[in-house]
Parts: C-alpha cells; sequence; structure tokens
C-alpha cells in the first residue's frame, strides 16, 4: 500500500488479516462480495452450484483485511470471514 | 430425474449428499447469522440480486450489537417480499396482514411494554396500504422501531406503482411512466413525529447497520428507511437490470447529509439520492405520555 506521508506508527500497526468462507450452495450469483471488496480478494468462478449459479472464489486470500464488507453485503448469508493471526501482503494497488 | 453436476445430484437433498459423500464445509457449513436464521428454510425465496437479504442481515447484525435479550424481541411484517422477514427470523415474529404490521406492533407493545417490537416491512405494504396506521404511529410516538424497505414498487405482485413510485417511473401500472407524486418516506415520519429518521441504500450497509442499531435503542417511533434494489419489478425497466447495475446507480448518486432537512430529501429516478440520519430528537413516547396524564388525573 502506497501511504503520501508515511504514519509515524506504522510498525506498530497491526492490520488484521482474514480467512473467506462461501458456503457455495447457498450462493445465487449476484457478484456483490466480488465487485465490493475493497482488497480484490474474490472473483466470479466457473465453477457451477446445484442451482446453476456461479459462487465466487478466493484469488488473493493473504490479501484479505478482514473488513467483513462481503459478509455484510452478501444478500443469501453464503460468505463470511474469520478474522486470523495471520499476515497480510497489502499489494501496491 | 438424474441431473449431475460437479458431483452434486438436483434430485438429492443436502442432507442426503451429506450422508453420502461426508461434511464439506464449503457447501454444508454454517454461516455466523445461522443461529438468527430459520435455516431451514434457506434459501430464501428472494430473487438474485435483491437487497432484501443485505437489508436483514444488516438487521441482525445491528439486532446482536443491541444485546437486547432475544426472547423480548418480535419481529412484526406485513405482507410482500419484504413481508417474508418476519418468516425467515428466528425470533418470535408475526406476519400479518397486508398494511396492517404498525396495528399488530401497537398491540403487542401496549400489552407488552416489556417488548422491543421491531416492524420489518415493504413501502407498499408500510406507506400505500398501511399509510394511515403509520402516520398515526409516529404522531403517539408509539415505541416501536420501524424499518421499512423502499423498492419504490410492490415486488411481490409484479412490479405495480405504488405511493413510493417516482414521477416517471415505469412500472407493470404506469408503462408510460408515473404521474402521480410520490411520498417521501423519511419526510413523512419526520412531519408525523418520528423522534429517529435514517435513510440508507444497501449498498452503505455498515452505515445502515449503525442506525438500525441506533434506531433500536431510542425510545419512540423510529424509522430507518432501506433503499433496495428490486431489479425483478422495478430494476429491469430502469436500465438496472440486475441489482449490481442499482447498485452502482447508488455509487454513484447517494450523497450523505445528516440533519438533512427531511423535506428537500426527495427522491427522483436521476439526481442525488440524499442519505444520513436526518432526525434524531428525544420526546416522552406514548406510554409515558399516558402514564403521566394518569398520574394527574388520579392526583386531581
Ligand atoms: C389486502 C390485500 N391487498 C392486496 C394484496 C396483494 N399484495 C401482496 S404483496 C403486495 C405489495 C407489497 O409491496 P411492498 O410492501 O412494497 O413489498 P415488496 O414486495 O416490494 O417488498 C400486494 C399489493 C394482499 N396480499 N392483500
Ligand atoms: S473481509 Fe473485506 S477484504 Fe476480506 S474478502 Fe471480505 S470484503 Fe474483501
Ligand atoms: S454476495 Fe453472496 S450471493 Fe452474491 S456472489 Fe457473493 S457469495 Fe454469492
Ligand atoms: S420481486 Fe423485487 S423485492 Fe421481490 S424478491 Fe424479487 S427483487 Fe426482491
Ligand atoms: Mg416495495
Amino acid at each position: 500500500m502506497k501511504y503520501w506521508r508515511e504514519p509515524l506508527d506504522l510498525k506498530d500497526i497491526r492490520v488484521p488479516h482474514g480467512v473467506i468462507h462461501i458456503l457455495k450452495e447457498r450462493c445465487k450469483g449476484c457478484g456483490w462480495c466480488i465487485e465490493y471488496c475493497p482488497r480484490d480478494v474474490l472473483a466470479p468462478s466457473d465453477e457451477i452450484n446445484t442451482k446453476g449459479y456461479h459462487p465466487p472464489h478466493v484469488v488473493q486470500a493473504d490479501a484479505c483485511v478482514s473488513c467483513g464488507l462481503c459478509e455484510l453485503l452478501c444478500p443469501e448469508f453464503a460468505i463470511y470471514v474469520e478474522e486470523t493471526e495471520g499476515e497480510v501482503v497489502l499489494y501496491e494497488r | 430425474m438424474g441431473i449431475e453436476m460437479q458431483g452434486y445430484r438436483l434430485d438429492k437433498t443436502m442432507e442426503q449428499h451429506e450422508e453420502a459423500e461426508g461434511w464439506v464445509d464449503e457447501i454444508h457449513g454454517t454461516h455466523p447469522m445461522d443461529d438468527l436464521l430459520r435455516t431451514d428454510r434457506l434459501p430464501h425465496i428472494w430473487c438474485p440480486g435483491c437487497g432484501l437479504g443485505t437489508a436483514l442481515t444488516c438487521f441482525l447484525s445491528a439486532l446482536r450489537k443491541s444485546k437486547f435479550d432475544l426472547d423480548k424481541v418480535v419481529v412484526v411484517s406485513g405482507i410482500g417480499c419484504t413481508g417474508r422477514v418476519a418468516g425467515y427470523v428466528r425470533l418470535d415474529s408475526f406476519h400479518t396482514t397486508h398494511g396492517r404490521a404498525i396495528p399488530f406492533a401497537t398491540g403487542l407493545k401496549l400489552g407488552n411494554p416489556a417488548l422491543k417490537v421491531v416492524v420489518f416491512s415493504g413501502d407498499g405494504d408500510l406507506v400505500t396500504i398501511g399509510g394511515n396506521h403509520f402516520i398515526h404511529a409516529a404522531r403517539r410516538n408509539m415505541d416501536i422501531t420501524v424499518i421499512c424497505v423502499n423498492n419504490f414498487n410492490y415486488g411481490m405482485t409484479g412490479g405495480q406503482a405504488g405511493a413510493t413510485t417516482p414521477v416517471g417511473g415505469v412500472t407493470s401500472t404506469s408503462p408510460y411512466g408515473n404521474y402521480e407524486y410520490p411520498f417521501n418516506v423519511s419526510a413523512l415520519a419526520a412531519a408525523s413525529g418520528a423522534v429517529y429518521v435514517a435513510r440508507w441504500t444497501v449498498l452503505h450497509a455498515r452505515r445502515l447497520e449503525r442506525s438500525i442499531h441506533e434506531a433500536l435503542l431510542k425510545p419512540g417511533f423510529s424509522l430507518v428507511e432501506i433503499i433496495s434494489p428490486c431489479p425483478t419489478g422495478f430494476g429491469r425497466r430502469h436500465k438496472q437490470r440486475e441489482g449490481l447495475d442499482t447498485l452502482h446507480y447508488y455509487h454513484e448518486h447517494g450523497v450523505i447529509k445528516h440533519g438533512a432537512d427531511p423535506r428537500e430529501t426527495d427522491i427522483g429516478l436521476s439526481g442525488a439520492l440524499v442519505e444520513g440520519k436526518f432526525v434524531d430528537l428525544d420526546k416522552p413516547t406514548f406510554l409515558e405520555q399516558r402514564s403521566r396524564r394518569l398520574a394527574q388525573a388520579l392526583e386531581k
């Protein structure tokens, strides 16, 4: 991540990290989680569930900052994040 | 029937699959919200790209944060797609007749003032057929929280125009564009006496969750208006074929203005979609007023 000025406490800040769980069979493929994830963690997949929808899949697992937006936006209770101890890789955007 | 798809057969239930192939976390797993949902009824009936699931998630998340005793929380819905909420929450809930959620909720609150009563219903239900109940509950400052999902039409019955359809809105009953002036749900509540009024689109889910939380904790009549996509009834007639198109529209047109004069927050088919917390004031509730009056009368 680029900063216009490096924060003084940059070394002390721990960016939370999350692991994404997708309940594929509940998904209706609306794409909201993919579109609004601020870290581009998710992408559409070729997989098809029993009802004929394409659930998302995780493409940048280590970029997730556990913000929980995908979980809150998903209209199907089909995706959630679990906060973990792992390190976040902050890709240049 | 024996259609196979990625190893999953359409003629088998999830339970049968689980028995045959074992537990697969990504398929049979549970969601953190599941303890507040009647999961046996999932997936819900709402269309792909409908905002109702998000509205429900924000409500349940706010409810959990409010730390209410869930045995004392009641959800009341009327009829419509939004009205289905009562059937999906794992709480005491009532699915009432069309437009009558508020009178039902009023009765519950007066019969048992210890309850936290939440009305969760649609624009057609609450301000079109049930409009009179809405203004009078606000006028009395009845101690209920009303969550009104406004999708500008009667979604469930095929996308007819209602009292919230903007001028020019094309619906199944206004094929040449609606020519009636609509109600502004937030302004209606504010003018009628509501002590808390906020409006958010489902895209602003975090802020929406916070507003529902505040509304739940507010004594008196609180209203949260949720602007939500209905691709099936309304969106597809307005170049928003998918729910995601409507979210893009909210992203482009949403303007956050806390404390805005509700009369200046009318919603059209284009232009700014004003969101925010419009009203937050303190005023004795219906029950407080009644006890006060009763005490005064007994003194004489
Ligand atoms: C007394 C009565 N009149 C009409 C209907 C038909 N009806 C069912 S749902 C509905 C509209 C609901 O609209 P809204 O509250 O906006 O909910 P939405 O489906 O848009 O979420 C109507 C008119 C009914 N069920 N009962
Ligand atoms: S928790 Fe936030 S960062 Fe992680 S996948 Fe969901 S939206 Fe993206
Ligand atoms: S938001 Fe939910 S339903 Fe929509 S694509 Fe993502 S997981 Fe599927
Ligand atoms: S008709 Fe509209 S409101 Fe009803 S479930 Fe479909 S998208 Fe949602
Ligand atoms: Mg409606």
